[in-house]
């Protein structure tokens, strides 16, 4: 009843010689381990990003520690402190000069909704100049909000579709 | 000894300013825009007070003349300070211009025009310091709308369509 069973032959270096997934789940795993991120700090917010830079928090350890400060070679746009209207613009060009593909993190409350700043200056909001993949409250927010929303931000991008990917490969 | 330099600076000015007080270690000077630079000429020729801390207004709306020009001095020397309170009117908010006297009015004063449209007649540098090219008001005369927004960028359609 029970069919022949083949055993399992390792290759001969002892290392199996090939397995098998998705496309998407792999471009997806790959790019949710290697988020370079661009910090565009604006304001007190930064000290906290500072912290969960730095050893005890360390973003390393998901793959999303080596700044890049130029925008042609980072992929996760961190928007860290509140926007200006005059400011607006830069913010707007640095995210068109960022290759696809691209995330956006809107750090803080400042960032997220313009927090307690409702005037003349501030933009309540960085969505309502680029999009935003992940909102990260708190004013400001903990290291570890920032870690939460980092691997929020990877489990979003693990399970998105890559379409870079064409059906030629 | 610094208020010995207060009284003598309200004994010889006395011709030249309105109201004069002390508040809290400071020597309050009320001064008419007219005679505005000859006071501040004096300051800084007679009483050595070398640093021009800030220039900024206050909008009394409802009230005439309406703005009020504050300048604040310091003497390195004496270790004192003038504060100078300025009337204008919203028809024509102008006073003179400190830049012939202290190089950093130029900026001062500029941050001043932005955000209560107070005119500094001799500054020949008016443009926006801290505001952009384009802001049409002053943000913080007392009738500009709190939420009054003047984006540089188009905003977004929001996915509900509000906004």
């Amino acid at each position: 009843m029970a069919g022949k069973v083949i055993p399992i032959q390792p290759a001969p270096s002892g290392a199996f010689e090939y397995l098998t997934t998705k496309k998407d789940e792999l471009a997806g795993w790959a790019r949710k381990f290697s988020l370079f991120p661009y910090p565009f700090v604006t304001a007190c917010c930064a000290m906290e990003f500072m912290a969960v830079s730095s050893t005890p928090y360390d973003t390393d350890r998901f793959g999303a520690a080596l700044p890049r400060f130029s925008p042609r070679q980072s992929d996760l746009l961190m928007v860290v402190g509140t926007l200006t209207h005059k400011q607006a613009p830069v913010l707007r060009k640095v995210y068109e000069q960022m290759c696809e593909p691209k995330w956006v993190m809107a750090f803080g409350a400042c960032a997220t909704s313009g927090g307690f700043y409702q005037n003349y200056a501030a933009v309540a909001g960085i969505d309502r100049i680029i999009p935003v993949d992940i909102y990260v409250p708190g004013c400001p927010p903990r290291p570890e909000t920032v870690i939460d929303g980092i691997m929020k931000l990877q489990d979003m991008i693990a399970r998105s579709r890559h379409p870079i990917l064409t059906e030629n490969f | 000894m610094a208020a010995d330099v207060l009284d003598l600076l309200r004994q010889r000015l006395a011709d030249k300013v309105g109201e004069a007080a002390v508040s809290h270690g400071i020597l309050v000077l009320a001064v008419e825009p007219a005679e505005l630079l000859g006071v501040v000429q004096r300051l800084k020729s007679e009483f050595q007070f070398d640093l021009f801390l800030d220039v900024t207004a206050v909008d009394w709306l409802g009230q005439a003349p309406r703005f009020e020009v504050v300048h604040h001095f310091y003497s390195t020397a004496h270790r004192v300070r003038v504060r100078l309170k300025t009337r204008v009117p919203e028809a024509d908010p102008t006073v003179a211009s400190l830049v012939s006297l202290y190089g950093s009015a130029r900026f001062m004063e500029r941050e001043c025009h932005d955000m209560y449209g107070i005119v500094f007649r001799g500054n020949p540098d008016l443009r926006p310091i801290l505001l952009y090219e384009g802001f049409v008001g002053h943000p913080l005369r007392k009738d500009y709308p709190k939420r009054a927004e003047q984006p540089l960028v188009p905003y977004r359609a929001a996915p509900g369509g509000e906004r």
